[in-house]
């Protein structure tokens, strides 16, 4: 008996080896990510045929650096939606780390200060998001919509709604990093591209990524299982927040000044990049390619609509109206798994 | 030596007492069905063994020794696993990736380490090879039927080689041939030398595959005699009351 069960389980897994290798590219092709990169290659093949500057060198450019910014907040909104959570404050805490960055800079110290300022700054606030929902379980909208207000006014309060644009010693360095180019590429698309490679890594070989899916997928499994729930929802919110802060740091630099207005409203921009990606907001999955891939697609759209001459009032109606559709074509695809 | 034994447990939730001084024995590779109304006290003795709260008064021995569990893991770690009622699988993940949740194997590549996502399948593959099921380590469990789910969570308790494997209904909600399968798992699990404690409404189930059968009515325990020595009639007399004790 032991030796037809162990045949039977040697050709179990073959047969299950066999079988991953033959759906490797159908398991890519059943994405939401997949299909919103379809589209996205159809929207700009039919705006090069219909338009001379859009697929130029410099519109091909600028749009890419554009969404960059908004993708590299998308990947910490991924994680923080996998877990089945949102993070309203993104925005505001660009606004929050960017001023402090300029702040830094502006008093003359280093620019690895000005970074530690702006970066240290966004996952504090990141974590008291983190331990408030973590530990206290409150609702992560209510927590986060509370941030959204407290982290713009402490730029305010920090700024004293002054402008900075003189950025001391390291100016230079500080708008070359966030403006320059290499290699034909914007330096926060590099950004984008490291960046997404990393989680990439985390979602796929990480215990803490595995973890994040997890508590998505089952809070309470993931709580039996012995995974250290509350540290692990924390760190996404600090990782959201860090993203942000990331972001505003080349912003800052490429706009070459900051007020306290800097990333205002730019979360529904980011929550749009992110579930037009393919992260499920009822949690449990997303994909970490699929924030560059939304956000592309936001920024190819209203990039197109500009170029069409649509009035750009009409802007928020279109983003908008695609956050919906995002969210419909979620529920009707798990409607039809069901 | 009996793997587990209780010595006259009790636990009262302020006036209400749930438990009042069992005393219950496994010994090793033994399977005892644990019967009882709901609000018997089944859930409360499971909780207690399981470690998710201490008794009021009695000891509780693990091969002859005392032991205090404050915390699931410390009866983890003292051979004793759990396959929760809900199951408390992540529909999201692969079966392996549930098996393998909160023990991840991994690798080690200079200071970085990473998910052994091969040495998972293989590993959960010869698992399910070895309880005889068909499920498959890469299958999202949220497309598995009832029976393949409980092979997952019943995996999850094969990886420590426990003492004891407790079971909260495992099959309260899956179809006939599904409970067939279930039983066979725990056949197997006693098979290769594990205690199980089969929590269960289903009579059928319990005569089919314990040894014992242990009855909870009112937090006492009123039966505890081998299943050779009583019929399914005798066993609801005494879960109803319509026996005192037997």
């Amino acid at each position: 008996m032991s030796e037809s069960a162990e045949r039977r389980s040697v050709t179990d897994i073959s047969d299950v080896t066999s079988q991953q290798s033959s759906t490797g590219l159908q398991r890519i092709i059943n994405t939401q990510p997949f299909w919103v990169f379809v589209a996205l290659i159809i929207i700009c093949v039919f705006m090069g045929t219909i338009s001379d500057t859009f697929l130029s060198e410099r519109n091909l450019f600028t749009t890419t650096r554009n969404f960059a910014f908004m993708a590299i907040v998308a990947l910490g909104m991924t994680t923080v939606i996998v877990t089945g959570g949102i993070d309203l404050s993104v925005g505001s805490v660009m606004g929050l780390s960017g001023i402090m960055a300029g702040i830094t800079l502006a008093a003359g110290y280093p620019l690895w200060l000005g970074l530690a300022a702006c970066l240290l700054s966004a996952m504090a606030a990141g974590a008291v998001n983190g331990f408030l929902i973590a530990y206290l379980r409150m609702s992560p909208f209510v927590v986060t919509l509370g941030m959204l207000a407290i982290a713009r006014s402490l730029a305010l309060v920090v700024s004293n709604n002054r402008m900075f644009y003189q950025f001391g010693p390291d100016e230079g360095l500080f708008l070359a990093i966030g403006g320059g180019r290499l290699m034909g590429l914007a330096n926060p698309v590099w950004a984008l591209i490291v960046l997404t490679l990393v989680f990439m890594w985390l979602y796929r070989y990480s215990t803490w990524g595995r973890h994040v899916f997890a508590i998505g997928g089952n809070m309470e499994a993931a709580k039996l299982s012995g995974i250290p729930v509350e540290r692990v929802l924390m760190s996404v919110y600090m990782v959201s927040g860090l993203m942000a802060g990331i972001a505003s740091f080349l912003m800052v630099g490429w706009l070459g000044s900051v007020t306290n207005a800097l990333g205002q409203t730019y979360e529904l921009q980011v929550i749009a990049a992110t579930v037009i990606g393919g992260a499920n907001l009822m949690g449990g999955s997303g994909y970490a390619i699929g924030a560059p891939i939304g956000a592309a697609l936001v920024e190819v759209i209203r990039n197109s609509l500009l170029l069409a001459g649509v009035d750009p009032y009409w802007q928020g109606t279109f983003l908008g109206g695609f956050i919906i559709l995002a969210v419909l074509l979620e529920k009707i695809r798990g409607r039809r798994m069901e | 030596m009996a793997v587990l034994e209780l010595q006259r447990v009790s636990k009262s939730f302020g006036a209400i007492r749930a438990l009042e001084a069992v005393d219950l024995k496994i010994e090793e590779g033994e399977v005892v069905g644990l019967m009882g109304d709901n609000g018997a006290g089944k859930s409360t003795l499971v909780k207690i063994i399981a470690g998710n709260f201490p008794p009021t008064a009695g000891t509780m021995l693990i091969d002859g020794q005392e032991v205090h569990f404050s915390k699931p893991v410390e009866a983890r770690r003292k051979g004793i696993e759990i396959v929760y009622q809900d199951l408390a699988l992540c529909n999201n993940l692969s079966a392996a990736a549930n098996v393998f949740l909160g023990r991840e194997i991994k690798r080690r590549l200079g200071p970085i380490r990473y998910l052994d996502h091969k040495a998972m399948y293989e590993r959960a593959g010869e698992i399910f090879g070895e309880l005889k099921s068909e499920t498959r380590p890469r299958d999202l469990v949220h497309r598995m039927s009832g029976g393949q789910r409980q092979a997952v969570a019943i995996a999850r308790t094969r990886l420590s080689d426990p003492k004891l494997v407790l079971m909260d209904e495992p099959t309260a909600a899956i179809s006939v041939r599904q409970v067939a399968e279930v039983l066979d798992l725990i056949r197997r699990l006693k098979e290769t030398g594990h205690a199980v404690v089969l929590i269960s409404h289903r009579m059928p189930d319990v005569f089919a595959v314990c040894e014992r059968v242990a009855v909870l009515r009112r937090g006492k325990k009123v039966a505890d005699k081998p299943v050779a020595d009583s019929s399914p009639e005798e066993v609801t007399a005494l879960i109803t009351g319509a026996l005192h004790e037997a």
